[in-house]
C-alpha cells in the first residue's frame, strides 16, 4: 500500500485535508534546501516534493525556473537529490516525492534511478513530461520497488485519458488546477474543481490538485473537493523574499486551511 | 513486408520520437494529429496550399547549376535547389502555410512561434498576416541581438517578438517559452513549430510540409541531367531543410544522403552545435532523439555562428537515418561555412544564409568522398541578408563604427 495514498486517505476522513510542498533541491544549496525541506515538514506539509533543477522545465514559471537555475549554477549535481533526500530524512519521517523532468532520469538510468530513491528514502517520483503512454519503463520500475508514479491530468485531458492516467497513477494522480504552468493565480480555477470531480467519478486513486496554489483559504477550498493540495512557487517565492524565516511563516500560514 | 523509408510516420522513428510533454498539452496535440490527417488526405486542403505555393510563396523554386563554385572542388557538378527564392527568404514558409491553413480549420485565432535565426518568425509572421491571425514570437535575446534585421521585419509584418531571457537566451530557450505559453493558452493557439523535432505529430507534418523540396527536385534533376544526383546535401539545426530535401530520396539506394552539422569551434571543442555527431540520446522540447547533454541530462549549450543551427537537439526522424546509416552527418566549423558563404558570393553572385553555408562548405568533403563526375544537389536552404551584420564583422567589412 503507497504511504503517501494512505495518508491522503487518513487525513480526509478525518476531515483534515493534505498540504503537500514543494522546494528544490540544491537551492540555494544542498544543505539549505534540506533545512527548507525541513522546515516545511515541522510546519504543517504533510507531504515533500522535492525538485530535481533542470536545464528546460517547461512546466515551471519565471519563480521555479530562476530557483532551479540558480541552483545549475552553483553546481547542482544530478545525484546530490538523493543527499538532500537523506538529509531530510536523517530529521523526519514525512513522506518525499520528488519532481523530475523525464531526461536527468533517463540519462542517469531508470531503474538506478529508481533504486536510489529507494535507498535514499523517498517514496515515489512526480514526473511533469512523462505520460503514462511512454511511462513504461518507469512504471514497471516504480512498481518493483514499491514508488509511487504520479502522472498528471489537465483540464483539456479527455474522460478516456483522466481514468487512464488516474488509474495508472499510484499515490495519487496529479490534476493541474488551470490551464497554465506553475505560478500563483488570485483566482483558483473552476476547472480544478470540475477535474477532481472527474477523476473521483472515473478512478479510485486520490488526486491531488497543484499549480497556483498561494493562499491558506485556497488550500482550505481544494482539499474541499480532492485528497490535497500542492503548493511550489509560493514557497519559493517566500525562501527568496525573506530565507527560511519566511519560509516557515508561509508554511503555517498554509497550514491555517487545513482542518 | 518492408516499409519504405519515406513511409515511415510518427510518433516513432525507430527508438526515437513521441510525445514527452506535459498533460496539458495532449489534447492540442491530439487535435492536431486529427486535424491534419483529415486535410492531408483532403483534395481541397491539398488544392489549397498548392495554390497558395503556387501565387504566394512562389514554387516551384528553380534548380541553379552552380559551376564556377563547383569548379573549385575538381570533378564534381553541383546544383542548387533555390528556397532561397521564396517568398520571405527560405524553406521556411514551406511550413508555415501548411500550418497556418491548419490553425484556421482548428478555429485558433494566434499562432505562437519560436525563432532563432529569425526566418522561421518571419515566415511565421507573414503568415499570420496574410490570414489575419495574431502573432508572437519568442526569440532568445542573444538571437535578437545577432539577428536584428529580422526583429525588425517580424514586427513590420505586424508580429509581437518576446525576447527570451531564460537559460542560454537561444533556439532552445525560445522553445520553452512557446511550450509554456501553448500550455497557458492552448484552446486559443496554435504553436507553429518550425522544424521536424518536437512531439508528435510535429516532425510528421513539418516534414511533409517540407517534402515539396525534394519531390520538385528530383523531377528537376532527373529533367536536367537524366538521372538522380549521386548525393544529396543540406544543413541541419532542427533538420527541417534536410528532411524536405532527402525525404523523395530516402528509397533511391544510389542516392547519398549528407546532412552537415554546425561545428562551431570543431567537434572535438565544447563549442559546437554537432548534436548527431557528438550528441547521444535523450529527451528533448517533447520527443526522444540525439542531444547535446551532459552525465546529468542537463542540456549543454550549444555553439555556433549561425543562429539557425544554433541547437542542441535535431528532429528525430535525422536519428533514426543516422542509426539506419541512410544518410550521414557531418560537422561544418564557423570559419569552413564562413568562407564556402563567401565562396559562393564570389563565384555564383548568390550570398547564402550562414546556415545554408554549411551545407555548401560540406562540398569540399563530398568532392573527396564521391568518385569524380558526380553530382550533388544541396539545399539552398535560405538568403544571407539577414546575416550581413555578422558577415560585415567576421570579414571586417563594415570599417570603423
Amino acid at each position: 500500500m503507497s504511504k503517501v495514498s494512505a495518508l491522503l486517505s487518513a487525513n480526509r476522513a478525518s476531515g483534515r485535508g493534505t498540504l503537500i510542498g514543494y522546494f528544490p533541491a540544491g537551492y540555494p544549496s544542498v544543505e539549505e534546501s534540506a533545512q527548507a525541506l525541513i522546515s516545511m515538514a515541522k510546519n504543517g506539509c504533510d507531504v515533500l516534493e522535492v525538485g530535481v533543477p533542470y536545464s528546460d522545465p517547461v512546466m515551471d514559471g519565471l519563480v521555479i525556473q530562476q530557483a532551479t537555475e540558480k541552483a545549475l549554477e552553483a553546481g547542482f549535481k544530478l545525484p546530490q537529490v538523493f543527499d538532500v533526500i537523506k538529509r531530510v530524512r536523517q530529521e523526519i519521517d514525512t513522506p518525499i516525492l520528488v519532481m523530475s523532468y523525464w531526461n536527468p532520469v533517463l540519462r542517469y538510468g531508470v531503474d538506478r534511478f529508481a533504486t536510489d530513491l529507494v535507498d535514499s528514502g523517498a517514496q515515489g517520483m512526480i514526473t511533469p513530461d512523462l505520460i503514462p503512454d511512454e511511462g513504461a519503463e518507469w512504471i514497471q520500475a516504480a512498481e518493483s520497488k514499491d514508488l509511487d508514479h504520479v502522472f498528471l491530468v489537465a483540464p483539456s485531458s479527455s474522460d478516456e485519458r483522466v481514468k487512464t492516467n488516474a488509474d495508472l497513477s499510484s499515490g495519487f494522480v496529479y490534476s493541474v488546477s488551470t490551464m497554465g504552468i506553475t505560478g500563483e493565480r488570485a483566482q483558483l480555477d473552476q476547472l480544478a474543481r470540475g477535474l477532481a470531480s472527474r477523476v473521483k467519478q472515473s478512478s479510485t486513486t486520490p488526486t491531488c490538485v497543484g499549480v497556483g496554489i498561494s493562499t491558506a483559504d485556497q488550500v482550505r477550498e481544494v482539499n474541499s473537493y480532492a485528497d490535497g493540495a500542492i503548493v511550489g512557487t509560493a514557497f519559493v517565492k517566500a525562501y527568496q523574499t525573506g530565507g527560511l524565516d519566511a519560509l516557515t511563516a508561509k508554511t503555517r500560514e498554509l497550514a491555517l486551511g487545513l482542518g | 513486408m518492408d516499409v519504405k523509408l519515406s513511409e515511415q510516420v510518427g510518433p516513432y522513428f525507430g527508438e526515437f520520437g513521441g510525445r514527452f510533454v506535459p498533460e496539458p498539452l495532449i489534447a492540442a496535440l491530439d487535435q492536431l494529429e486529427a486535424t491534419y490527417n483529415l486535410a492531408r488526405k483532403d483534395p481541397i486542403f491539398k488544392a489549397e496550399l498548392a495554390e497558395l505555393h503556387r501565387t504566394y510563396t512562389g514554387r516551384p523554386s528553380i534548380i541553379t547549376e552552380a559551376k564556377r563554385f563547383a569548379s573549385q572542388f575538381g570533378d564534381v557538378r553541383v546544383f542548387l535547389k533555390r528556397e532561397d527564392l521564396n517568398h520571405t527568404g527560405s524553406h521556411k514558409i514551406n511550413n508555415v502555410m501548411g500550418q497556418a491553413l491548419l490553425a484556421k480549420r482548428m478555429g485558433k485565432k494566434r499562432i505562437i512561434a519560436e525563432t532563432g535565426a529569425g526566418q522561421h518568425g518571419v515566415a511565421s509572421a507573414t503568415a499570420a498576416a496574410y490570414f489575419g491571425l495574431d502573432c508572437v514570437v519568442y526569440m532568445g535575446e542573444v538571437d535578437t541581438e545577432r539577428q536584428a534585421l529580422n526583429v525588425a521585419r517580424m514586427k513590420l509584418l505586424g508580429a509581437e517578438v518576446i525576447p527570451v531571457k531564460t537559460g542560454s537566451r537561444t533556439l532552445k530557450d525560445a522553445i520553452n517559452e512557446a511550450l509554456r505559453d501553448w500550455v497557458a493558452n492552448v484552446e486559443t493557439t496554435h504553436y507553429l513549430l518550425g522544424t521536424v523535432a518536437g512531439p508528435h505529430p510535429f516532425p510528421t507534418m513539418v516534414r511533409d510540409f517540407h517534402s515539396v523540396i525534394g519531390n520538385e527536385a528530383r523531377a528537376q534533376m532527373l529533367e536536367l541531367t537524366g538521372k538522380l544526383p549521386d548525393a544529396v546535401a543540406a544543413c541541419v539545426g532542427g533538420g527541417s531543410n534536410a528532411i524536405g530535401i532527402f525525404h523523395a530520396f530516402l528509397d533511391d539506394p544510389g542516392v547519398q544522403l549528407w546532412g552537415f552539422e554546425a561545428a562551431g569551434d570543431g567537434v572535438d571543442t565544447p563549442f559546437h552545435a554537432a548534436t548527431l555527431s557528438k550528441g547521444v540520446p535523450g529527451v528533448l522540447h517533447g520527443a526522444k532523439s540525439y542531444m547535446l547533454q551532459d552525465e546529468d541530462g542537463q542540456t549543454m549549450e550549444s555553439h555556433s555562428i549561425s543562429a539557425g543551427l544554433d541547437y542542441p537537439g535535431v528532429g528525430p526522424e535525422h536519428s533514426w537515418l543516422k542509426d539506419l546509416g541512410r544518410a550521414n552527418y557531418f560537422g561544418i566549423t564557423d570559419s569552413e561555412a564562413m568562407n564556402a558563404m563567401r565562396l559562393l558570393s564570389q563565384t555564383e553572385g548568390i550570398i547564402p544564409a550562414i546556415e545554408t553555408a554549411h551545407a555548401l562548405a560540406g562540398v569540399k568533403k563530398l568532392s573527396e568522398v564521391l568518385p569524380a563526375g558526380s553530382s550533388i544537389l544541396i539545399n539552398l536552404s535560405g538568403r544571407g541578408d539577414k546575416d550581413m551584420e555578422t558577415a560585415g564583422r567576421y570579414f571586417g567589412l563594415l570599417g570603423e563604427k
